[in-house]
């Protein structure tokens, strides 16, 4: 890469390593209040880590201590092996190879397109890499004109493009989508997922959405009060969360007690399936967890529950159960069957996949893993 | 699972060895992000800007008897009292005529109201010594006006003008401008939808004007009614023309007549007292009325209030203000310009104070910017209680009447710098204190509305903070900067006490020898640099009022 036209050296050279980005043990306060804490990461090259948490978790604290806008307080990041921050050193944002894509994009507003993409490179091969940069996000023609006279969409593209130019080492995206209309939003955050994985560029981007988060990662860390609480691959995270907080945070899910006969694992809508060798907690209690498709509802007088509510999905209905327990419970049904509002059901947990059980709030560990 | 708790053996952890490790976790947060230059200039400048003050009071001190004696004399009170009822009645005035116009000129379909609207700013550019002159020629004893009906009528007596009656008419008719900005710039930024709001929750246009839109105004009438009070003040020249005594007219006597320096040091010290006061009632009242002005609130179209059967009545009113404040003045100068053709006056424009006066206010215009810019990027982008002290420090012009500038500088001058006293560079560092406050707050604004991301995405592409400054920031103030130094320019154009004081005695400028000529009632002397003074300080305003567009 060294000596490519347009492009001043700011990566580390020599370094070889697989591991782009590096976060240990990293913290951050503002005044009196915790904003990261113990913050660790591990992103390979070429990967996109995908940062998702409520709003005020500290993501995009995290995003700005590695792009050098922020002093962290304690802990390192290395980038591409460089150590650019820790208690001893902090190297400016323009000091490392990290590129940043901002919410609002923050285009400069008095420059064009091509002033803006060309900015961070030398004179000497700028217009070619401003060519070629405008051809990758599929922005070619429109050089001559002012952020202001571009959609939504289209600035996006020109801040990716920016960014994408200096070939960082790591790329940063803050919420990237969220000035995006809805309908808008699907389409450019497919077309962006193409266009990094076409450039290969190492990404770390923060979200407060998991649908995003699951679409765009690699791999999904969920961050929540200046922690992470887990870090996987999107499935994992989903469907083999770490915490009951993650659980419920990437989506809608119930936690029913369990009680353990024999080798038989009995909740109140009938018997739960565990991974081969999972050892029940003794002299504690623990739950299991179901998402509303884990769950099989059919209309009987003799069932343990009861309809409270339907809300019309078009593809399915989701349903809210009332359990004789007085546990409420979401269950998603496909739209061929309609039960009404007071109707008794029968409720079962599928048996065609294990499920996950907790204890206090944490992930009972299951071994071996469960295959993704 | 990457459930994560670790600590990096290899790092040594704990706050109390990392925070003695790096010694520059010893500088205050702010410090250690920003290049130590800006800070050293931006403490420099704010130093600087307080040094008149401080020899006022040094020279006060050293003779304390005296000031003593001088600020519990009862004539002191007296001139307190004085001072204060003209501030009051100026106040009241300029309010009571800008905020109608304000009203009339941005909510209404007024007839030419973007006319009226340039028009009402113009008095700006007036300074108050030529307004006075205008007026005691039009209207004072063997005066125009009385000349007009002394024929016919045998009127041979007008109603007094001198004193408090004509200085508050006159510094009214030319301060009002600085409420109707402030309010039409409010008025401008008033949300639609409140007022939608009150409308459809069933009150009457007049109920939604005197409980919504009027309240919402209180910050900006009482940002607009500060200044004019604090010009009022200030004001030397308006004030010893009309014979009424303040404090400056008084300090200049000691000074300039009775050469009592330390009486003059003593009663600026209480004239700064009494600008801190005003400073600090108007800060109280804006405490409590802090109100909500959405930032990215889509622009639309405000209804136009439809005037009806009151639009003469309307245009009657803007129509008369434009004509006392602005019309008045120029008519005057006109005419005597003419007699003294007629007469065969020569050197009707003094042509060497031009060049003095533009020269002066450009070297103020360029070195006040220079020195505001420090000071606005670490207020804006480094707020903290370091770069609030150091804004507070830049403010002290604000306060501080030239007249107390002037002697400020006079007092370090001859004791600590005797080589700059009366030179054009002592001159143009009191222009400075005095207008640092006014570029300060126009580079401030421009500076809070360039997004912070946007200096960071110029740094994180690779660029140093200084060379983002410069290619990315500067570009897109550059009409705050253009604005400041705009203003600069005009204020020291017009500006008196200070030059009397401190001007090298071999460069008289335009405004002194307006001065000279019009202490001795020459009038038609000081009609050609009054014009001279008005057309080259309105011209820079004229292209910044133009450029100064309503947001649509």
């Amino acid at each position: 890469m060294i000596g490519l036209p347009g492009l001043r050296k700011r990566r580390s050279e020599g370094v070889q390593t697989d591991i782009a980005l590096r976060c240990t043990g990293v913290s951050k306060s503002f005044d009196a209040t915790i904003a990261v804490e113990e913050f660790d990461i591990e992103v390979k090259r070429g990967q996109i880590l995908a940062l998702v948490g409520p709003s005020g978790c500290g993501k995009t604290t995290v995003l700005r201590m590695i792009a050098g806008l922020e002093v962290l307080d304690t802990g390192r990041i290395e980038i591409g092996g460089r150590v650019v921050a820790s208690n001893e050193r902090h190297s400016g944002p323009d000091k490392r190879s990290v590129g940043i894509v901002f919410q609002d994009y923050a285009l400069f507003p008095h420059m064009t397109v091509q002033a803006n993409v060309g900015y961070g490179l030398d004179r000497k091969g700028r217009e070619e890499r401003v060519e070629e940069v405008l051809d990758l996000v599929g922005l070619n023609g429109l050089g001559e004109r002012l952020p202001s006279e571009l959609s939504g969409g289209q600035q996006q593209r020109v801040a990716l493009a920016r960014t994408l130019a200096l070939r960082p080492d790591v790329l940063l995206l803050d919420e990237p989508f969220s000035n995006l209309d809805a309908g808008l939003r699907e389409r450019v955050r497919a077309e962006i997922k193409d266009i990094l994985k076409a450039a290969g560029t190492t990404t770390v981007f923060v979200t407060h959405d998991q649908q995003e988060a699951l679409f765009m990662g690699d791999l999904v860390g969920v961050q929540v009060a200046g922690r992470i609480e887990q870090v996987d691959v999107p499935e994992l995270v989903f469907h083999r969360p770490a915490t009951s907080f993650v659980a419920r945070f990437m989506g809608t899910a119930d936690f029913l007690p369990v009680e353990s006969i024999g080798t038989r694992l009995v909740t109140e809508v009938g018997p739960a399936r565990a991974v081969a060798g999972f050892e029940p907690p003794r002299d504690a209690q623990f739950e299991v967890m179901a998402r509303p498709d884990d769950f099989v509802l059919a209309p009987s007088e003799e069932g343990q529950g009861v309809v409270i509510d339907r809300v019309f999905q078009g593809w399915a209905y989701n349903y809210e159960v009332e359990l004789n327990s007085g546990l409420h419970i979401h269950c998603q049904m496909p739209h061929l069957l309609t039960i009404d509002i007071g109707q008794r059901v029968l409720v079962n947990l599928r048996r065609d996949h294990p499920q996950m059980f907790f204890c206090d709030g944490a992930a009972i560990p299951e071994v071996p893993r469960y295959g993704y | 699972m990457n459930r994560s708790r670790v600590n990096g053996e290899q790092q040594p952890a704990g706050p109390g060895f990392s925070s003695w490790s790096s010694p520059r976790r010893l500088l205050p947060l702010g410090l250690r992000r920003e290049p130590l230059t800006l800070w050293l200039c931006a403490i420099t400048v704010a130093v600087a800007a307080a040094l008149p003050a401080i020899y006022l009071a040094v020279r006060a001190a050293d003779s304390s008897a005296t000031a003593i004696d001088v600020i519990l004399d009862p004539g002191t009170l007296g001139l307190l009292s004085r001072s204060l009822q003209l501030i009051v009645l100026v106040t009241l005035g300029s309010v009571l005529i800008a905020v109608p116009l304000a009203w009339l000129t941005v909510r209404t379909d007024l007839p030419f109201k973007r006319l009226w609207g340039v028009a009402a700013v113009l008095p700006l550019v007036i300074p108050s010594y030529v307004g006075a002159l205008a007026f005691i020629s039009a209207l004072g004893p063997k005066g125009i006006l009385q000349g007009w009906l002394e024929t016919p009528f045998g009127v041979e007596l007008l109603p007094d003008l001198y004193g408090l009656t004509g200085s508050t008419a006159v510094l009214t008719l030319l301060s009002y401008p600085y409420v109707f900005l402030t309010v039409r710039a409010s008025l401008w930024r008033v949300e639609p939808e409140m007022e939608e709001a009150s409308r459809s929750l069933g009150r009457s246009p007049w109920h939604t004007f005197r409980r919504v839109t009027l309240p919402m105004l209180y910050p900006s009438i009482g940002a607009g009614a500060l200044l004019v009070a604090l010009y009022t003040l200030s004001d030397f020249g308006a004030v010893a023309l009309l014979r009424y005594d303040t404090f400056t007219w008084t300090i200049y006597n000691e000074y300039n007549s009775a050469f009592n320096r330390a009486a003059a040091a003593a009663l600026s010290l209480v004239l700064l007292g009494v600008a801190v006061g005003l400073i600090l009632i108007e800060a109280g009242a804006r405490r409590r009325a802090r109100y909500y002005v959405g930032a990215n609130s889509a622009r639309r179209e405000r209804r136009i209030v439809r005037l009806g059967s009151w639009r003469i009545p309307a245009s009657i009113y803007s129509a008369t203000v434009t004509l006392l404040a602005l019309g008045v003045p120029v008519f005057v100068l006109l005419y005597w310009l003419v007699r003294g053709i007629n007469a065969g006056e020569s050197e009707l424009f003094d042509l060497a104070a031009l060049y003095n006066s533009v020269q002066f206010s450009t070297y103020a215009a360029i070195a006040t910017v220079f020195a505001a810019v420090p000071i606005s990027v670490l207020s804006v982008r480094r707020p903290g209680l370091l770069s609030a002290a150091i804004e507070r420090f830049s403010y002290v012009g604000f306060a501080m009447p030239g007249i107390a500038v002037g002697l400020g500088l006079v007092f370090f001058g001859i004791r600590y710098a005797f080589g700059l006293y009366q030179t054009t560079y002592l001159l143009v560092f009191a222009y400075v204190v005095l207008f640092l406050p006014v570029a300060v707050g126009t580079i401030r604004s421009s500076l809070l509305q360039v997004n912070p991301r946007i200096e960071e995405a110029a740094m994180s592409l690779g660029r140093s903070r200084i060379r983002a400054f410069f290619t990315v920031t500067v570009p897109l103030i550059r009409p705050g900067l253009a604005a400041a130094a705009v203003m600069v320019f005009l204020l020291t154009m017009k500006e008196l006490p200070a030059t009397l004081i401190l001007g090298p005695i071999e460069s008289r400028t335009l405004a002194t020898s307006i001065w000279t000529a019009a202490e001795e009632a020459f009038f038609a002397r000081a009609a050609g640099p009054s014009l001279l003074l008005i057309v080259a300080a309105a011209a820079p305003m004229a292209f910044l009022v133009l450029r100064e567009r309503p947001r649509t």
